[in-house]
Formats: C-alpha cells, sequence, structure tokens
C-alpha cells in the first residue's frame, strides 16, 4: 500500500517503524517509502503523529522500533548534526542574535567552509528566496513571509537530498500563503529536492504534493496522488478529512453485474444495491457481498437533485439552505432520518426551494463505497 | 487630545507609586549622602554643616586604593567563581521537568530563608581551629596542625560564593530556561555538534542571564561588609567594612559618605561599560 510504485528509486524509508510516548502510541508500525525527487506530504489532523514521523528522519526523535534509512544507510544511531537532511520548522527557528546572513550562512560555516565561498552561496540561496538586501536585518526585523524564505534559503544551503518541512506556512495569512505554496513548488521542482512537507491544511497537500500519505492516529491511512485520493478514498476518515464529502452509512443488499465499459470504475467494479436508513442507493464497489456494512462516499458536485426517482435510487430529502456563490451554488439538504447533505452545482437556476422535497441520486461510479469493518478494524 | 488625556491616568496609576518609593527611598537618600560626603567631620563624629573636600583628600590616600584593589580582587573572584559554578547547575536545572526544576529552585533557596548572621556564624563554627573541618583533616593525617581557615581571603570568597550563588543561578536558569529548544534543534538540523551549539547558540543567546548574574553577585560582593567583618574578622580591610566604620565605630560620616561615594560611582562606571560591551551585536565567542 506504501510503495513506490511507479516512481524511482526510495531516497528514505521508514520499515516497521513504531513510536511511544509513555503510554502514548503516536506512530503504529509505519512503512513509508519516499522517492527521490518527490514532494511527499505527511496529511492529518493534530495528534495523528505526522510531526514526530518528520522529527523521527530528522533525527529530533527517536524510533521507538523499527529502522529508518536515508539514502540507503540506517541512521537510527546517527545525531541529527550527522543527518544529510535538513529541516524548515514551523515556527521559523531563526536565530535570533544572528544577522539574515549569518543565520543563512551558519551551516556553511559550521563546516568550516571557506569565507568566500560562503559568501558567494548565501547570496546565491538569498537570491532564489528574494531576500537579497536583507543580509544585515535581525529576524525580528522581517515579517513572517520574509523569516519563512529566509528559513528556507537555511535549509537549503548545505544541500541536503532530502528537505524536511513542518508545517512551513502555518503562521502565514491565507494569501501569503497561497503564493509561498506556489513559490515552494517551483523551487522543490528547480532543485530537484525531495521534499517532505507536513501540513494539516488538505488544500495545501492538495496544491503541492507528488503523493499525499493521509495520517490518522499514527497510522498511515492511505498514501497515492492526490487526484486519486480525492477520487477513490479508502477509509471513511481520508473520504472525509479531503475535501468535502456526504457519507451515507448503509448495508449491501445485492451485488449486480460489473459495470459496463463506459463506467470509470473498471476492473472487478459491480453494482451495488445499498440500504440507507433513509433510503435506497446505488454505488459501484469491489469485492462486496450482500449484507457488508459500507459507507458510500458522495462529493457534493457529483450529487444529483431531480424532482422524480431514478433508476435505483430512493433517497427523498428537502432543501433546508441554499447558498450562492458566485459560479458556485451551495445547497444544503436533509434526509429523511436527518442526515444533512451538501450538494454544489454551477448552474443558478432558481429551481430548488427551500423546503422544497426532491429526490437525490448520482452516477454509481462517481461514488466511493468503503467496507465499515476496514475502517473500524484501522482506526483501533 | 482626550484620548491622551485618558491613557495619562492608568499610565500614572502604573508607575506612579514605585516613582514615589524610589524618590523616597533611593533617590533623596543617595542625594543625602553626596551632599554628607561634602562636609566636614564634627569634633566628636557627626556631621557639621561646612562644605570641605577634606574626605575626598583623604581618598587619594594610596592606601584606600589598596583597599578598593582587594575588594575588587575579592568580588571579581566571587563573580567568577558564581558564573563557573553557577552555568552549569542553572544549565541542569533548566533542563529538568519544570516540578523538578521548581523543587530544585527550593533546594537553593532555603538556605535564604535563615538568617544571614546564623550562616556566617556556623561556617565560622564549621571552619575554626578545634571545628569539624579541622578535626577531620588532623585525623586523617592531611594536616599535621589545624589549619587556620578564619580570617583568611580564601574563606571570605568561599563565604561570598555561597551567599551569593542563588543570585547567579536564578537569572541564568531563567534565560537558559526560555531558549527555545527548536533553536537548539535548528543548530543540529545545520550540522552543528552540542559544542559547536552551546557555544554559537546557547551561550550567546543566554548571555542576557549571565549579565544580571555578574550584576548581581560582582555589586553586593563588592560592598559587602557582614561576610568580610565576619569571616575575614576584620583583619583583612575591604571597602564595605571601611564604609560601615566610618558611620559606626569610627563616626567619620563625611569620610564614609565619600567611600560611598566613590563605590557607586565604580559600580555605575562598571554597568556603563558593561552594558555597552554587552549591546556589541556580534559577540565573538568561538
Amino acid at each position: 500500500m506504501c510503495g513506490v510504485d511507479a516512481l524511482s528509486e526510495a531516497i528514505v524509508s521508514l520499515k516497521n517503524v513504531e513510536k511511544w510516548f509513555g503510554d502514548n502510541h503516536v506512530v503504529r508500525n509505519m512503512n513509508l517509502d519516499i522517492a527521490e525527487g518527490e514532494f511527499l506530504t505527511l496529511l492529518g489532523p493534530s495528534g495523528c503523529g505526522k510531526t514526530t514521523t518528520l522529527r523521527m528522519i530528522a533525527g529530533f526523535e527517536d524510533a521507538t522500533e523499527g529502522t529508518i534509512l536515508v539514502e540507503g544507510e540506517r541512521v537510527e544511531d546517527k545525531e541529527p548534526f550527522q543527518r544529510d537532511v535538513n529541516t524548515v520548522f514551523q515556527n521559523y527557528s531563526l536565530f535570533p542574535h544572528m544577522t539574515v546572513y549569518d543565520n543563512v550562512a551558519y551551516g556553511p560555516s559550521i563546516r568550516k567552509t571557506p569565507k568566500a565561498e560562503i559568501r558567494e552561496r548565501v547570496k546565491e540561496m538569498l537570491d532564489m528566496v528574494q531576500m537579497s538586501g536583507y543580509e544585515k536585518r535581525k529576524p525580528d526585523e522581517l515579517s513572517g513571509g520574509q523569516k519563512q524564505r529566509v528559513a528556507i534559503a537555511r535549509a537549503l544551503i548545505n544541500r541536503p537530498r532530502v528537505l524536511l518541512l513542518d508545517e512551513p506556512l502555518g503562521a502565514l495569512d491565507l494569501k501569503l500563503r497561497k503564493q509561498m505554496q506556489i513559490e515552494l513548488k517551483r523551487l522543490q521542482k528547480k532543485l530537484g529536492i525531495t521534499f517532505v512537507y507536513v501540513t494539516h491544511d488538505q488544500e495545501e497537500a492538495m496544491t503541492m504534493s507528488d503523493r499525499i500519505a493521509v495520517m490518522k492516529d499514527g497510522v498511515i491511512e492511505q498514501i497515492g496522488r492526490p487526484a486519486e485520493i480525492y477520487r477513490r478514498p479508502k477509509t471513511r476518515f481520508v473520504a472525509d478529512f479531503i475535501g468535502e464529502s456526504n457519507i451515507f452509512e448503509g448495508v449491501v443488499e445485492h451485488v449486480g453485474d460489473r459495470t459496463g465499459a463506459d463506467g470509470s470504475a473498471s476492473g472487478g467494479a459491480r453494482l451495488l444495491g445499498i440500504r440507507l436508513g433513509a433510503g435506497r442507493v446505488s454505488a459501484c464497489g469491489e469485492g462486496f457481498s450482500a449484507g457488508d456494512r459500507v459507507y458510500v462516499s458522495v462529493r457534493p458536485e457529483s450529487l444529483c437533485v431531480s424532482r422524480e426517482k431514478a433508476e435505483g435510487f430512493d433517497l427523498p430529502a428537502s432543501v433546508t439552505d441554499t447558498v450562492y456563490m458566485g459560479t458556485l451554488t451551495k445547497i444544503l439538504l436533509r434526509t429523511a432520518d436527518g442526515q444533512e447533505v451538501k450538494y454544489s452545482r454551477f448552474e443558478q437556476e432558481e429551481d430548488l426551494r427551500e423546503s422544497m422535497g426532491v429526490y437525490l441520486c448520482w452516477q454509481p461510479e462517481k461514488a466511493v463505497v468503503i467496507p465499515a469493518e476496514a475502517e473500524r478494524g484501522e482506526s483501533r | 487630545m482626550k484620548k491622551k488625556d485618558r491613557s495619562r491616568l492608568p499610565m500614572l496609576a502604573q508607575t506612579g507609586p514605585v516613582s514615589v518609593w524610589m524618590v523616597l527611598f533611593v533617590t533623596l537618600p543617595l542625594l543625602f549622602i553626596i551632599y554628607i560626603s561634602f562636609m566636614s567631620r564634627g569634633e566628636f563624629g557627626g556631621v557639621v554643616y561646612e562644605f570641605s573636600t577634606e574626605s575626598y583628600r583623604t581618598i587619594l590616600d594610596p592606601m584606600y586604593f589598596t583597599v578598593v584593589a582587594k575588594s575588587f580582587r575579592v568580588a571579581l573572584t566571587t563573580t567568577l567563581l558564581c558564573l563557573l559554578f553557577g552555568y552549569p547547575l542553572a544549565y541542569y536545572i533548566a533542563k529538568k521537568p519544570p516540578e523538578k526544576a521548581s523543587r530544585l529552585i527550593m533546594l537553593l533557596m532555603i538556605p535564604f530563608w535563615t538568617n544571614g548572621m546564623m550562616r556566617l556564624n556556623a561556617w565560622m563554627l564549621f571552619f575554626q581551629m578545634n571545628g569539624p573541618v579541622n578535626y577531620v583533616l588532623t585525623h586523617l593525617h592531611i594536616v599535621e596542625k589545624p589549619v587556620m581557615f578564619l580570617y583568611t581571603d580564601w574563606l571570605v570568597n568561599i563565604g561570598l560564593f555561597t551567599n551569593m550563588l542563588p543570585f547567579a543561578v536564578l537569572p541564568m536558569y531563567s534565560s537558559i530556561e526560555k531558549l527555545q529548544k527548536s533553536l537548539l534543534e535548528a543548530s543540529y538540523d545545520l550540522g552543528a555538534d552540542r559544542k559547536k551549539t552551546f557555544f554559537r547558540v546557547t551561550l550567546p543567546l543566554t548571555f542576557p542571564g549571565i549579565f544580571s548574574a555578574i550584576i548581581l553577585t560582582f555589586i553586593p560582593a563588592l560592598g559587602t561588609y557582614t561576610v568580610t567583618d565576619m569571616l575575614g574578622g576584620g583583619k583583612v580591610l575591604y571597602i564595605g567594612n571601611i564604609i560601615k566604620n566610618q558611620f559606626g565605630a569610627i563616626r567619620n560620616w563625611p569620610l564614609g559618605a565619600a567611600l560611598s561615594v566613590l563605590l557607586l560611582v565604580i559600580t555605575a562606571l562598571l554597568i556603563f561599560l558593561y552594558s555597552r560591551f554587552a549591546g556589541i551585536e556580534d559577540l565573538e565567542v568561538v
């Protein structure tokens, strides 16, 4: 599940890594291969173990069990200052008693690099993050975004093969954050350095990453390309955490034929009839049999609303709210058993009024069926 | 205008009481001391309010210079001892979890809740000719005859050191404790080992604490007279004792005041120089 698949060789590998803080099991049997040159994001809510995982790679925390390999070498016994990875910290952690120049020059000056070379490399780094001219400033004379740029320059000057970033944009305002996201991604592509990025912001993860590892309770719930994770969440948590989702709980009633060639879900996917608390729906899924307890996840934009029942669907709901948001209209509905359903669409026809009774449906292959048992098993 | 008036009242309420206190109990007495130092000595002690620079002329006597130099040496030794032992201790305490740290701080402070005179008397009993230290030393045949510890510079230094240590440890502790762990991590991350991190990050960033520790130990040590009186037995003279004697036994208030002014000027000068030095932007420590 966590293999590097089509990407090139792993530059960082975690094998059966466990981390306990006292009685607190923070990271559970983690296996993760990070490919050279990729932008991998560890995404999850606070307390899911993503920062701890990053800190174990950096060497600030020891893994309780398991092995960590960087460039094929075991690093458990290496101190942070002996590892060829560098970190951009959440709170920047610039040395307050040093100027911007001295902060950036810190790495090479520790390694006794000749002064002229240091000067050249600092200049190059500051140019790269567009901070030339600020050499003589102290960190407390910089704005948050500027501090972040200096922190990035300081971490990259040692020319690491892997850069670890711990929620580096967390303290910036939305506009600056968006701008820095693009810049960071551009930088990563240009330098070809592997980025391991920690964030709790799913949108940020979607924008920047080559692959996302969604974590919950110390476990990687799913790892894959952003679009893959968005379209095919493997657990209820992932479906809920990534983007907006309507999740219905139900039981598989009957398993139908293989879906036709026109369905996007190929392979062994079958059309499933699923009974919900408030009605009956259809969805495509693989490996289910009648009687299985499942979650059906449907994105708001995949939902259809009509006055008539569609084939295979019988899910009545009533409109509670409509919100016009420019190009997009967001509509909130409520099913008979009280579940709130989010529906969004681009057309602005005013055919849906509040407290109007409608039927919900969707194209079966647009919905994702998640086994309820697997969900419970993984989060224990 | 209205806004300004409104903001003035809280400011006055905040700084007013302290200002009154400072003026009444620090500024005025200080001015009075300076005033007295320019007066004449009465025939039977006390002050005669006639202008005179006699006290200052007396100070020019080389004898006083030796006393000041000696006081400096003792104060400096005390400060150095306090830094040398205090910094590692402060570091050790700061790295402990909070509950443990506060317990250690309390242990450090406990001696200060006992009376100072009692503590000094205990020291004297401890180190006297037939005291426990000499008893152990002679019975272990480390020395042949009991050693005269009392009334030596050595004991004065030890006494001052133990007296001042908490004042050195506390500011350094708070400085080290405030140091963000992530700054040390950033330093390690960039390739600096523990020693380099200490000299390039920890030490410069805890310098304010060290500076306070120096001020808080050096200045009291320079002017002290209780420790030097008892452990030094008045046999060795320090500037603090001389001042005390002028106001006490000898009753030459103007001379005492003039010596106080001298001490004041020296300390003020030191603080000034030190703050200038500490204000230098790039402290080259390695």
